[in-house]
């Protein structure tokens, strides 16, 4: 039962969410995994799928034949090879949007609800401005102001990763500024004041690494939201140039007028490409939800067949389940002591 | 040995059964070979384990056990309370209906009308947002026969009749006050009104005064003893305390991981234990007057020696909202604390002795007085300068499962001052661990070991070696055995006692329960809503107190001896009248 005897993989977070899931929770949870993994393996292997390159022209509006798999576009661009290499732009932007805002976030939150007084007044305050902005408006507005509309592919994908930031920034702060503060009650944040820790110490050894447990999470479901914000972007003209890299939302928006003469490749792929990944990264990110939250988590009835290998009662798990929990913990506990 | 032991409770069971007189036919309620197994993320657990007991009308059983004992799990299967994760065989028959098998509509038949149950947190199960009259008239309304409806006159007369039963004041008018306009005591009294509402044969009480101060639990006890004797309702009390067992019970149902251990009277079990695991048990209760610190002591001890914490008409407030005054949670207390000497302070919740403590050990502002803390005054507290003397300030937390960072190990917790106080090297801070670990009596091993691996004792261990680490002047303990079981409190305690006589550190106990303290320390403080109304030679505190307040306070704790307990009953009823 002891921590030590998992192996790291075991701990990981979403691996660990998989050993303890069953039944529908575990189907969607595996739905979401097997979509997002396809998701990365493209963007990985983007050069060896695509048949063509992202910015090669050929016959215009051509339907989907031998040649070009998913047809042509009006600008004269193979379909199949735009969706294939805008994985690639979806995942850079995703990685630099999260890193981006995560460090900010999770710093200023913490900063924020452990020191608290008007550093913490004035944050909370820019985060509710920022919030009640509408986000595509805002990453437009920071859009026009890195790199005046629109640009050639890394300073397109900072621009576009950037706007996204401004808007997930005041999500991590407030989450993490919330479990800060939630923490800073918590007994064991009172002992290390007790015996000395100073302010620095304490958030980064006691609040740090308990109050970022909920990340992954945050993680999984803003990255579709990313996703959903590059298309908007680029779907109203803000976005990257088709000659720098393939981005699927100014597909869509070229493919707008073909809808109209009957021309559906051009839109649905990409569509398609859209819808996929945010649902699978989404099923992902409400899976690890649901699992976290033992209320949430459904289990086997007992007597059924045992889990294939016991896990030990992890930190939250079994704190969080009360009632019938805390007699299981309670009963594990009165062995130990009679050991020693 | 599990076995047997449940099978000589089935025999005694069946004897006793058959002893107790029957107002109604039969037993009230008849558990048969219960088993219960819960499913959990560490595979199935099971909580009780063929586990069979009557109770006749009229009578209190009171089951006993410690935390995983199973106890509460058996008190909700009685009204189908388990959650989904569990599957339970066996019989729970209440007359006559099997609680396991019958159906949903007619469980929602049985509970209310034919069985109650009595919470443990009453403000926990009060709605906040209906009047307490509405909550208690719900049960009506859901019992009314088929097709009728209860009126809102009559359901309000019910519950205006239902509390007055339970001795709440001027229950008209109170019948429209909401739940946070009670004490606890009284909401617990609501609680109750609403389950004798419908004059169910059985009530279940789970740990129903483990929430409350000991003043308000007599009250309680004695409110449950007036629904047996005037009502002739059955109670199945579910607690761990053994002087409410001795207070209120008729039988008692020992059980101890999901076994019953012993089924005896209250007389007897308390006289003449059979099992061993009863006799421990009994044994580890604390007793007020048996194994005091301050045994034949006739003056303050150390008093020649250093005073480490002096603190002189201290007042703490805490500020209120904005334009009403701030709430004095300290009111002009004086007391010294020397080097060496084992201080204790009792009070019931709300008395101030946890601020106190708090913030001697600088976690809360002194407002008003003067409270010197190793000379520093800390009326002009700056964490800066007070730093450098927290290494000579130990601190042992209430609840040990909150008190320590889950993310790092014990080793890393207990070694955490040390590294933050003094430079040494990694090799001597892992050895100093181990000598604390072992002085605390943990094996070394245990520093690679998370929190949620020990056991609350264990855990209350590792805090105190946490607290030892820089070898303190000062200990301050904060109600350190109150969350754990009696049978650890007892080995915590005595660990406690080893220790401090070793380390010879001044400590300051802070405890609600009289008897803990007794046995800790030598000088004893009574604080009452935020004073000092009482301190002496501990000894002298319990055996003579002075005060009224202390008076009452002696009297209405309950002893774990029956004969003793019905006496002290009567002295203290005596008391409240006089």
């Amino acid at each position: 039962m002891a921590r030590k005897n998992q192996t790291l993989a075991q701990r990981l977070p979403i691996l660990s969410h998989l050993r303890k899931s069953v039944g529908l929770q575990r189907g969607m949870l595996v739905t979401g995994l097997i979509i997002t993994a396809i998701f990365l393996l493209t963007a990985a292997l983007a050069p060896v799928i695509a048949p063509y390159g992202f910015a090669q022209h050929f016959d215009t509006q051509q339907p989907p034949s031998s040649a070009h798999l998913w047809g042509t576009t009006a600008g004269g661009y193979d379909v199949l090879s735009r969706v294939v290499w805008g994985t690639q732009t979806a995942v850079l932007v995703i990685v630099i949007a999260v890193v981006l805002s995560i460090f900010l976030g999770v710093a200023l939150g913490l900063l924020s609800g452990y020191l608290g007084g008007w550093l913490d007044r004035v944050l909370v305050v820019i985060a509710d401005a920022i919030y009640a902005f509408p986000t595509l408006l805002l990453a437009i507005v920071m859009s026009i102001a890195i790199s005046h509309g629109r640009s050639d592919l890394w300073s397109g994908i900072f621009s576009a990763a950037i706007s996204i930031t401004v808007v997930f920034i005041p999500q991590y702060f407030r989450v993490i500024r919330a479990e800060t503060i939630r923490l800073k009650a918590e007994p064991f944040v009172e002992s290390a004041m007790v015996v000395g820790a100073s302010s620095v110490r304490i958030m980064a050894r006691h609040i740090y690494k308990n109050a970022t447990r909920t990340l992954p999470l945050i993680f999984t479901l803003n990255a579709s939201e990313a996703i959903l914000t590059l298309a908007g972007l680029g779907f109203l003209g803000f976005g990257i140039e088709p000659t720098s890299a393939a981005e699927w939302g100014y597909d869509l928006n070229k493919a707008l007028s073909d809808t109209t003469a009957g021309i559906w490749w051009t839109g649905v792929f990409p569509g398609a490409a859209i819808v996929l990944t945010v649902l699978g990264l989404t099923l992902v990110g409400e899976s690890m939800n649901d699992l976290n939250d033992p209320r949430l988590r459904g289990r086997r009835r007992a007597g059924k067949s045992a889990p294939p290998a016991p896990i030990g009662p992890a930190g939250m798990g079994a704190v969080g389940t009360r009632g019938a929990g805390t007699s299981t913990v309670g009963i594990s506990n009165t062995e130990d002591e009679v050991k020693v | 040995m599990s076995r047997h032991a449940a099978q000589l409770g089935k025999a005694s069971s069946v004897s006793n059964a058959s002893n107790v007189l029957d107002v109604r036919d039969g037993p009230v309620l008849s558990i048969e070979h219960l088993r219960v197994t819960f499913a959990t993320d560490s595979g199935d657990v099971k909580a009780v384990d063929d586990v069979s007991l009557t109770v006749a009308a009229g009578e209190v059983v009171a089951i006993v056990g410690e935390s995983g004992s199973g106890k509460t799990v058996t008190a909700k299967t009685i009204l189908g309370l388990l959650p989904e994760t569990a599957i339970s065989s066996g019989a729970v028959l209440i007359s006559g209906n099997n609680v396991i098998t019958v159906t949903p509509a007619h469980l929602r038949q049985i509970r209310g009308q034919e069985v109650a149950m009595v919470f443990q947190e009453a403000s926990t199960a009060l709605n906040p947002v209906f009047t307490v009259g509405w909550q208690i008239a719900e049960g009506l309304r859901a019992h009314a026969p088929h097709g009728k409806r209860v009126s809102r006159k009559e359901a309000r007369a019910r519950a205006i009749e239902a509390l007055s039963k339970v001795g709440i004041p001027d229950p008209q008018k109170r019948v429209d006050y909401y739940p946070h306009q009670f004490s606890g005591g009284q909401k617990q009294r609501v609680v109750i009104a609403a389950a004798l509402a419908l004059n169910p044969g059985l009530i279940v009480a789970d740990e129903p005064t483990t929430a409350l101060d000991v003043t308000v639990q007599a009250e309680i006890l004695e409110l449950l003893r007036d629904c047996r004797d005037i009502f002739g309702t059955s109670i199945v009390l579910i607690t761990h305390n053994m002087g409410v067992v001795a207070d209120l019970a008729d039988r008692v149902v020992v059980m101890y991981q999901g076994d019953v251990v012993e089924e005896a009277e209250v007389a007897t079990l308390f006289a003449t234990p059979q099992q061993e695991y009863t006799k421990k048990l009994l044994a580890a209760v604390p007793r007020l007057g048996r194994n005091s610190a301050s045994a034949g002591l006739t003056e303050r001890a150390h008093q020649e020696a250093e005073v480490l914490v002096e603190a002189k008409d201290l007042v703490i407030e805490y500020p209120g909202r904005l334009g009403s005054p701030g709430f004095r949670a300290v009111d002009r207390v004086n007391f010294t604390i020397s080097a060496g000497e084992v201080s204790g302070m009792v009070g019931e919740s709300g008395s101030g002795k946890t601020t106190i403590g708090r913030a001697i050990a600088g976690l809360n502002r002194t407002t008003g007085g003067s409270l010197r803390v190793l000379g520093y005054e800390m009326l002009n507290f700056k964490e800066r300068t007070f730093r450098p003397l927290r290494k000579d300030i130990g601190f042992v937390f209430q609840d040990p499962a909150a008190s320590f960072n889950p993310q790092l190990t014990i080793g890393e917790c207990v070694a955490e001052p040390i590294v933050i106080h003094e430079q040494r090297s990694p090799a001597e801070v892992d050895k100093r661990v181990a000598e604390l670990l072992e002085a605390v009596q943990l094996p070394r091993a245990y520093a690679e070991r998370y929190p949620h691996e020990l056991s609350g004792g264990q855990r209350q261990r590792a805090s105190l070696a946490r607290a030892l680490a820089l070898n303190p002047k000062l200990l301050i303990a904060d109600e350190p055995t109150s969350a754990l079981d009696v049978s650890v409190q007892a080995k915590v305690l005595e660990l406690f006692k080893e220790i401090q006589a070793e380390f010879g550190f001044a400590a300051l106990f802070i405890s609600h329960d009289l008897a803990v303290v007794d046995i800790l320390s030598q000088w004893v403080g009574v604080l009452y809503k935020g004073q000092l109304v009482e301190q002496g030679i501990g000894s002298q505190v319990m055996g003579s107190p002075t005060h009224d307040y202390t008076k009452r306070l002696i009297a209405s704790l309950p002893v774990p001896d029956p004969a003793e307990q019905a006496k002290r009953r009567e002295a203290h009823q005596a008391l409240l009248r006089g």
